[in-house]
């Protein structure tokens, strides 16, 4: 059956070699078109109008004098967005994080936007706009949000999951428990308990391309959006649903995308640039500055955690527990949830108990970074780990071999595990050359490792065979990392053509059925499968092809390396149609050939990681450089083992980035400081070491060719595996994120 | 506000726009002269993804005046390939996956020609000084790195024969 | 907004006069475009001065150096001669920004800007350099550290530009050095600087000028820490009591780059680092 998705342990002929991927020579001349690169005649520029204070009651927008300026074509504020919501609180959130409604939730929240003939008019437009607020109190730290006296952010919050539900409002919208067993018994058990508090601070995904969009829409409802996200057509969806339109009426092309890491997964002012274009009837492109990206889009939580872990004294852990608080910006999100499931995944706990609370403040909407919620439950639970293995005197390496989660092991969120990579990749650290360079003086090394599910979704894929034997891929998933270049091997080796053969094109909303967004690392998974079953589509048509070409039944046809063979000695005499043959016949012998397939991939199989990281820190001014860092991860089947390289070596550096430099800095008014590169500091050429990788392959029995995701593992070991080197270096234990100079002299200072 | 009009030079071609004064460079090879290669990624000079060469020199052209670029030659992204032949260090980037969503990639490229220009054989410490200036945040360096090293070899070894 | 960029600085002085409006002075443009797109200000006259020849002048001699205010940092770096006379001055210099604001930020414009943080301020003081200042009645010499008056604030009339900073005589066995602290290797404003210029005699330390960056709202001298190293061969004694001055001569804030404390002990660690760095420079040896 070629349908099924098991892994059959087949040879490759072009999988795995490390091609140049379509989509270069665009990207290294310029011609590659973003999301600001495109432009329409007679577009209106479009600008929006943020709230200054941290939270506000929008007592009145006076506009009149704005809509004077001449050059002004329209202007929206929340009276502009009817509710089509129909009571889901969830896209009623959306929309109101695209636009106020009678409140400013944070700085930066938009509360009014205007189009106009170009940007100095509209910036002038914004100027004459009055807007009367009444300030109120606000609130931006994780834990005092949870304080019984702190600033409401909404009033209609209960905490879901408590019992009995509660009747008066909270800044906590949801508790979540996982786990399993009994953990005061696996306490009591224990020769050494150790207990600690974690802080992490709130980080931004720092993608380089600030979010833009070209949009029009008609009165008759018709619109078109171009736009740079990682999920267009989750895009068409949210804005037909948020402004009342047909979605078949919306057509959504993604320009190429200039990095997303989960920040572009979500709606943040494409309604708007909609609505203006639908109120002046011209396009509308809108392009957010740095300073708006900090300010109004999606950054990660920041959360404090609590975990305590008992082992015994030959170092098998007895139990294992958590309380992990994360803040979800002024809306509810599950991130605490997302953070209590993967504290604990790499372990092989009998007792274990992980609690996770979703905590709103007066900050951005948070949206996902690259394995979201992970890093933060890994800096936690990956410290202890060392300061359980430095209490029993094992190396720490060792240490969290004995406790790896295998086959077979119930996950501290609830499914059994299949084949994983947890033990393997902790075993080539092990024996990883990097273990055996020597620490010069100030210097430390630290080991941690990570885990992140991986998730299938709804695909939708067209093969397309031109009369010249090319092919033509449609996918719907849009490249963020090079997958195009995965995409076109896995369609060139199921029909058995060279990889030069296939070009891979991202389908806009009207050329495909759904697919869900480039998100949890599926993009290679999800349309790599419905390629696989596009391409054996196609190929079930081009054996009917040459069956029919040669009078036989279809069952005596095989396809093998790219051509149909005729089987059986009766048919001998036949000599083989290659695909090029075939498609040069096909207007004679039924039309066109296409192979397509829809489905919802299932069984995305776990990637775990394991890394060591190398600093020097010097005691003096707390300054910390990394020397040496190495990346052992698990992707099931390296497609292109470049462009996995690139995904392990780009989460390790954002992950060095968010434990060494980056934070959002507020106020005591509750404004963001540093909303811009100078200031929000991510790491820079000189600031990295080369980063080694090495990739492993324990194939996923749920993918034809064993694939995994791997896009967001990578991002999750390296607080930690940076907290363990930092901590070694210096003998005093990190706990803050991130540690930054001044907090590493201090802890330095603090020890002495 | 009256436009400034500025004849100039763009990747060997002459051009001539108007511009208001306050307008930067970067704006104007965009939105005036569609060389959308040049990108904006901050505007304040902090990312390096707007870098052209102004008379040869390395600059940000969100921090140069349209109005500055009076009688000047400015090379962008869109004048690296001669001839329909990519220039190595394109080749470079593309042969070491040395990028992955490529927005960063016309500012790396401009920065590194610029680098070679002046230092043909430089260390890993030097390209990654150089390159502090160009922001990437997909692909941690490493590959961008050693595409440089590679495509220094390959023009030193064009220099030479 | 108008956009003047004269060739002489005769008609520079009669454009700035005879503006009414906010007039600012273009040079390389690194700070004031970046003020403009942050809406920090709206100029109604913008002069670019790098049209004017005698602007772009560097001139490098032991008798003095003359560094036109058009000349961008990447040029001190590119001449020997005053990497060797100075090298305190140009790895200041060149470490205002990356390589693309390096072609075009230049020490006066880095001066004029007024942050506390500038980082070719401190070697410039330190230096004993002078500015040419020239208005309406002619032309004046200030020295630098008179130029900035707190941040964003300058001393200069609102029709006075500096066309150039002029460095003096270099006596024999001297050197200077610039130390920053920054969290990243590149790219950031500096937390806390030190510039130490000194001058030796039979290896011993017989002139010396101590000057803390970031760590006041303007660039501070410190005597006590020139005192502290000055008849010395930079003994560890010596060293701590250096640093012990510079830690006294603080007066940061807290913001978003650094705390008080932090500034403070960090600023005794680079001053003593400044002045061992540009000590072996010199020639001496502990």
């Amino acid at each position: 059956m070629p349908y099924e998705t098991d892994y059959t342990n087949q040879k490759f002929s072009v999988i795995g070699n490390r091609v140049n991927r379509p989509d270069g020579v665009d990207k290294v001349t310029g011609r590659a078109k973003y999301g600001a690169d495109a432009s329409a005649a007679g577009q209106l520029v479009g600008k929006i109008l943020r709230s200054p204070h941290a939270h506000a009651l929008i007592k009145k927008i006076d506009t009149s004098k704005a809509e004077k300026l001449p050059g002004v074509k329209a202007i929206v504020t929340g009276d502009d967005f009817p509710d089509f919501t129909g009571g889901n609180r969830s896209l009623m959130d959306t929309l109101e994080n695209c636009m106020a409604r009678g409140r400013a939730l944070y700085d930066g929240h938009a509360v009014a936007a205007v189009a106009a003939v170009d940007a100095q008019t509209a910036n002038q437009a914004l100027k004459l706009i009055k807007v009367t607020y009444k300030k109120l109190p606000h609130v931006t730290d994780v834990d005092e949000a949870m304080k019984p006296n702190a600033p409401i952010v909404h009033d209609w919050i209960r905490t879901a999951g408590v019992d009995p539900a509660p009747t008066t409002a909270s800044n906590i919208s949801q508790r979540n428990e996982f786990g399993h067993g009994d953990v005061e018994t696996g306490f009591a058990q224990a020769d050494i308990i150790i207990e600690k508090t974690f802080k992490t601070e709130q980080t931004h995904q720092g993608y380089i391309e600030p979010h833009a969009c070209l949009a029009t829409l008609g009165p008759d409802g018709v619109g078109e959006l171009w736009v740079t996200t990682q999920g267009h057509f989750t895009f068409r969806n949210m804005c037909a649903s948020l402004l009342g339109l047909d979605v078949a009426k919306l057509k959504v092309t993604s320009s190429e995308i200039g990095g997303g890491f989960g920040g572009k997964t979500h709606v943040w002012m494409e309604p708007v640039a909609l609505q203006l274009a639908r109120k002046s009837n011209r396009p509308v492109k809108l392009v957010m500055t740095r300073e708006e990206v900090f300010k109004a889009t999606g950054p990660t939580s920041s959360t404090s955690v609590d975990v305590k872990i008992g082992a015994k004294k030959n170092g098998r852990i007895t139990a294992a527990s958590a309380e992990l608080r994360y803040q979800s910006g002024a809306f509810p999100g599950m991130w605490g949830m997302l953070g209590a499931m993967t504290s604990f995944a790499c372990y092989d706990l009998k007792h274990v108990k992980s609690v996770g609370y979703d905590v709103l403040c007066n900050r951005p909407k948070v949206a996902a970074y690259r394995a979201p919620s992970a890093p933060m439950a890994a800096f936690g639970v990956e410290s202890v780990i060392d300061l359980l293995a430095a209490e029993l005197k094992m190396d720490p390496v060792e240490f969290r071999i004995k406790n790896a989660a295998k086959k077979g092991t119930q996950a501290s969120y609830g499914p059994v595990y299949g084949p994983i990579g947890i033990g393997p990749t902790l075993e080539a650290v092990k024996n990883h050359p990097h273990m055996k360079k020597r620490l010069g003086k100030n210097q430390g090394r630290g080991v941690a490792c990570g885990f992140w599910f991986n998730f299938g979704g709804q695909t939708c894929t067209d093969l397309n065979i031109g009369i010249d034997g090319s092919v033509n891929l449609t996918v719907g998933t849009v490249d963020v990392g090079g997958s195009r270049a995965s995409l076109a091997l896995i369609a060139a080796e199921e029909l058995g053509v060279d990889y030069d053969q296939v070009r891979v094109t991202i389908g806009d909303t009207s050329s495909l059925g759904h697919n869900d967004t480039t998100e949890g690392s599926r993009g290679t998974f999800s349309s790599g499968m419905a390629t696989i079953f596009a391409a054996r589509n196609a190929v079930d048509v081009m054996k009917q092809r040459a069956a029919d070409t040669w009078g036989i039944p279809v069952d005596q046809v095989v396809w093998e390396e790219g051509v149909a063979r005729a089987k059986g000695r009766q048919n001998s005499n036949l000599p083989p149609l290659s695909l090029k043959e075939i498609a040069a016949k096909s207007p004679r012998t039924g039309g066109p050939i296409a192979g397509h397939n829809e489905v919802v991939a299932d069984g995305a199989g776990v990637s775990f990681a394991s890394h060591i990281c190398d600093v020097e820190v010097d005691p003096e001014t707390g300054s910390t450089r990394v020397i040496r860092y190495t990346v052992v991860q698990d992707a099931g089947k390296a497609i292109h083992p470049d462009y996995v390289e690139g995904q392990f070596q780009g989460g390790a550096a954002q992950g060095i980035g968010w434990a060494l430099n980056e934070e959002y800095i507020y106020g005591d008014d509750g404004t963001l400081q540093n909303a811009g590169f100078l200031d929000y500091r991510i790491p820079v050429c000189s600031d990295l070491p080369f980063i080694d990788t090495e990739i492993l392959e324990i194939p996923n029995p749920n993918h034809p060719y064993g694939v995994r995701g791997v896009g967001e593992t990578s991002i999750v070991p390296p607080l930690a595996a940076i907290g363990n080197a930092v901590s070694n270096a210096v003998g005093v234990r990190m706990t803050h994120v991130p540690m930054s100079p001044p907090r590493i002299l201090k802890a330095i200072e603090d020890a002495q | 506000m009256s436009g400034v009009t500025v004849s100039a030079k763009v990747n060997g071609d002459a051009v001539q726009y108007v511009c208001p004064p306050s307008e930067s460079l970067m704006d104007v090879l965009r939105n005036r002269l569609n060389l959308t290669g040049v990108k904006e990624g901050c505007g304040t000079g902090d990312c390096g993804a707007c870098s052209v060469t102004l008379d040869g020199r390395l600059v940000c052209s969100c921090l140069v005046l349209g109005a500055e670029a009076e009688g000047r030659a400015i090379g962008t992204v869109e004048g690296l390939s001669q001839d329909g032949e990519l220039h190595p260090l394109q080749t470079a980037f593309i042969d070491h996956a040395a990028l992955q969503c490529g927005i960063c990639t016309p500012g790396f490229l401009v920065a590194a020609k610029s680098l070679l220009g002046r230092n043909p054989n430089p260390s890993e410490e030097e390209i990654r000084y150089a390159l502090a200036g160009n922001l990437c945040r997909c692909t941690g360096y490493d590959k961008i790195v050693r595409a440089v090293q590679s495509a220094a070899k390959v023009m030193r070894k064009q220099k030479r024969s | 907004m108008r956009f003047e960029s004269p060739t002489t600085t005769k008609a520079a002085a009669s454009i700035l006069a005879g503006e009414s409006g906010a007039a600012h002075v273009l040079a390389g443009g690194t700070d004031l475009l970046v003020r403009m797109k942050m809406g920090m200000i709206e100029p109604d006259l913008v002069l670019d001065i790098k049209r004017i020849d005698s602007m772009k002048v560097l001139k490098v001699a032991a008798g003095g150096v003359h560094i036109g205010g058009a000349v961008p940092a990447i040029e001190l770096g590119e001449s020997e001669r005053l990497r060797g006379l100075w090298p305190g001055v140009v790895e200041a210099a060149n470490l205002i920004g990356s390589d693309q604001i390096q072609g075009r930020c230049t020490v006066v414009g880095n001066l004029c800007n007024a942050s506390p943080a500038a980082d070719s301020v401190p070697a410039l003081i330190a230096a004993g350099a002078k500015a040419l200042i020239v208005g309406p009645k002619g032309k004046r010499r200030v020295g630098v550290e008179k130029v900035v008056l707190g941040p964003g604030k300058t001393s200069l009339g609102r029709d006075e530009f500096i066309e150039a900073v002029v460095l003096p005589a270099r006596a024999g066995k001297s050197a200077d050095a610039y130390l920053r602290f920054t969290p990243r290797t590149e790219m950031d404003i500096a937390v806390v600087s030190a510039a130490v210029n000194l001058t030796l005699s039979r290896g011993v330390v017989t002139a010396a000028k101590v000057v803390l960056g970031a760590v006041a709202p303007t660039a501070v001298i410190v005597p006590a820490a020139a005192r502290a190293i000055i008849g010395t061969k930079l003994e560890d004694a010596a060293l701590e009591k250096m640093a012990k001055a510079c830690r006294a001569a603080c007066n940061p804030i807290d913001d978003k780059r650094g705390t008080v404390e932090y500034r403070t002990k960090v600023a005794g660690v680079l001053g003593r680092r400044a002045a061992l760095l540009a000590f072996e420079r010199a020639g001496g040896s502990k």
